[in-house]
């Protein structure tokens, strides 16, 4: 059976924050089909939170307007809470509860009673195997496991759409691993995803990611479109001493960066033919050179690259 | 004296009946990046503070910078820097305050605390910024004025414990600038950090899980062990039913959704690619693309702890 991505079931349109007259977010277009798993990623102070908020009706918006599973954030805010389940960058759980206390306390909130509730409960602990930790108190959980909860908490009421925010901050890879077999999971079973993330194994893991910068989306696309979109040739340059090949590098025209990275030098440039122009320069600073060759970049490496590229445009 | 700036052999440390690290040898050698890493709670911060002298071995040895950690865990800790992600800079005092405090806790004379506060300011990049409360600073920027604080007298070892916990790339890249500054000065590193990319730029990798140490190698050295088997990509429209159908297949260690499609670990790496397909073929997933690709780190480190956890039974097969 094939997997199809429907309608959006996110979507922005000129969305804008402005906090004492500074644009936080600024005209930001957006659309998320329903059961996609999007990734936004953006340096610090780029938007993220800021968007997150405003799509799930916490924070008003100057201007613009978000529709999410269907109805408009500001219009329709009790129709949009219903379908949707939010994980905040911070954690939404009470430390002295225990696990089975904080979805009791969860459902509440959302009106979740009854048998639902119960199925719901054991189904969700289940599916996280927190089962075993039902009793314990939240403090005394590993920040993974209360990540899991912090997730499994968000789907009490059975969202169409989960909105997080950076969830797995400061949380072991193993542990990140465990938590977006979870998410890819519920994803597989037709919830949208949005995440903002930090990590860029998580971004890889996403069907599509958008790149926040100054409020704005630079680029959207699947992890390999934006890797396309960089336009952007690595050289690996085992030289010594490296730093000296590093300083030489960057003075030369036709590299865009470079930097150290482990034992070698890893150049951007605009085209590969530059390489012997390379040896040379560096041959003539005195620096040895072992091996050149082009690598593929990652996708942190693209990210890099366009925003370095609109931050010069901007000045 | 032995010629590495960290060795360690066989190094155990118990709490009670726990058994928190066991038996992990290994040696750094001078002016090297070395990475140590691991969920949390597999003993890699046990083993940091056996190394600063702070923590005594239940068992084995270990010399940092010369001196034996059992026996001179004082002189160690004069020979090395030490931050942590929890690193304690007094957030109501100026960057330029947090650095002559600790100045004064290492006991420099004021005027080598003056020189190494220019230093660090300008190490950080945060010269502009001297004046500023350290509350008012970016995440970024405090963990490399933190930095600036361990460094101040001068030590040839220095242990990271997450440095860039919650930074944003860009200042993570810039972390790892200074890191490499001190390398050229010739300071050894030892750093642990839960993201890969920064992974990825140690000289050599550490990688402890339950107390031992179960992988040691450059990073590029580990993603060519074909002991992680080989990892092959599937860009299909249905990628559910493709994770379903090759997971049960015995020669797939084990298949997972990544992005829109599916990555699969093959058991040994011979004809990987034509058996998923032949696989995906008899399911009747219809897949635009099958290709092997290069497993990152991550990949590596979840095969090792698979490997570690799966049962004696399997090797002994």
């Amino acid at each position: 059976m094939p997997e199809m991505y429907g309608d959006p079931a996110i979507e922005a349109r000129g969305l804008r924050k402005l906090f004492d007259g500074v644009a936080a977010v600024d005209g930001l277009d957006l659309a998320v089909l329903a059961g996609e798993v999007f990734g936004l990623v953006g340096p610090d102070g780029a938007g993220k939170t800021t968007t997150m908020r405003m799509l799930c009706g916490a924070l008003p918006a100057t201007d613009g307007a978000a529709r999410v599973a269907g109805f408009d954030v500001v219009v329709r805010p009790e129709e949009v809470k219903r379908r949707i389940g939010y994980v905040p960058q911070r954690f939404s759980l009470y430390p002295e509860l225990t696990v089975d206390e904080n979805l009791l306390f969860q459902a509440r909130v959302h009106g979740v009673v009854g048998k639902t509730f119960e199925d719901r409960r054991e189904q969700l602990l289940s599916l996280s195997r927190l089962g075993r930790f039902r009793k314990r108190l939240t403090q005394d959980l590993s920040g993974g496991m209360r990540q899991k909860l912090a997730l499994i908490c968000a789907l009490i009421h059975q969202p169409e759409i989960l909105l997080m925010d950076e969830p797995t901050t400061g949380i072991d890879p193993v542990s990140r691993g465990e938590f977006w077999e979870l998410l890819l999971g519920l994803a597989a079973e037709g919830i949208t995803i949005m995440a903002a993330t930090a990590y860029m194994d998580e971004v890889e893991r996403c069907r599509r990611v958008g790149l926040l910068y100054r409020g704005r989306l630079l680029i959207v696309g699947t992890p390999r479109e934006v890797r396309r979109e960089a336009r952007l040739t690595l050289l690996q340059v085992t030289c010594s001493p490296l730093r000296a090949g590093q300083r030489t590098m960057q003075g030369l025209a036709g590299v865009r960066w470079a930097e150290v990275f482990g034992d070698r030098v890893h150049a951007a440039v605009e085209r590969v033919e530059i390489e012997d122009g390379i040896r040379r320069a560096l041959e003539e600073a005195g620096v040895e050179v072992t091996a050149i060759r082009p690598i593929e970049a990652g996708i942190e490496d693209a990210f890099f690259e366009l925003v370095r590229r609109r931050s010069e445009e901007l000045g | 004296m032995s010629g590495w700036a960290i060795a360690v052999r066989d190094l155990t440390k118990r709490f009670g009946e726990f058994t928190a690290v066991e038996g992990v040898s290994f040696s750094v050698a001078h002016g090297e990046v070395f990475g140590l890493l691991g969920p949390n709670g597999a003993g890699k911060s046990t083993t940091i503070r056996m190394l600063c002298g702070i923590l005594a071995p239940t068992e084995g040895a270990g010399e940092v910078a010369g001196h034996d950690i059992a026996r001179e865990p004082a002189a160690v800790r004069s020979h090395i820097g030490y931050m942590s992600q929890r690193f304690s800079l007094y957030p109501d005092l100026t960057v330029s305050e947090n650095l002559e405090f600790y100045g004064g806790v290492y006991g420099l004379d004021a005027e080598r605390v003056r020189g190494r506060k220019r230093w660090a300011l300008e190490m950080a990049g945060l010269e502009e910024q001297e004046g500023q409360l350290t509350e008012s600073l970016s995440a970024g920027w405090r963990q490399r004025l933190a930095l600036g604080c361990a460094l101040l007298h001068e030590p040839e070892v220095v242990f990271l414990d997450e440095p860039t916990a919650g930074a944003d790339p860009m200042s993570r890249r810039r972390f790892w600038e200074v890191i490499y500054g001190l390398r050229e000065a010739g300071v050894t590193t030892l750093v642990t950090t839960h993201y890969m990319d920064e992974a990825e730029r140690c000289d050599r990798l550490a990688f402890i899980y339950a107390g031992r140490l179960i992988a040691l190698d450059r990073p590029e050295a580990l993603k060519d062990s074909k002991q992680a088997g080989a990892l092959v990509e599937v860009d299909c429209d249905a990628p559910a039913a493709a994770v379903e159908s090759l997971q049960g297949e015995d020669w797939v260690e084990h298949a997972r959704l990544h992005g829109g499609g599916v990555h699969v670990v093959v058991k040994g790496a011979e004809g990987a690619q034509a058996r998923v397909e032949d696989a995906l073929r008899a399911a009747r997933v219809e897949a635009r693309r099958v290709e092997p690709v290069r497993p990152s780190l991550e990949d590596v480190f979840d095969s090792l702890i698979r490997e570690a956890e799966a049962p004696a039974a399997v090797g002994a097969s």
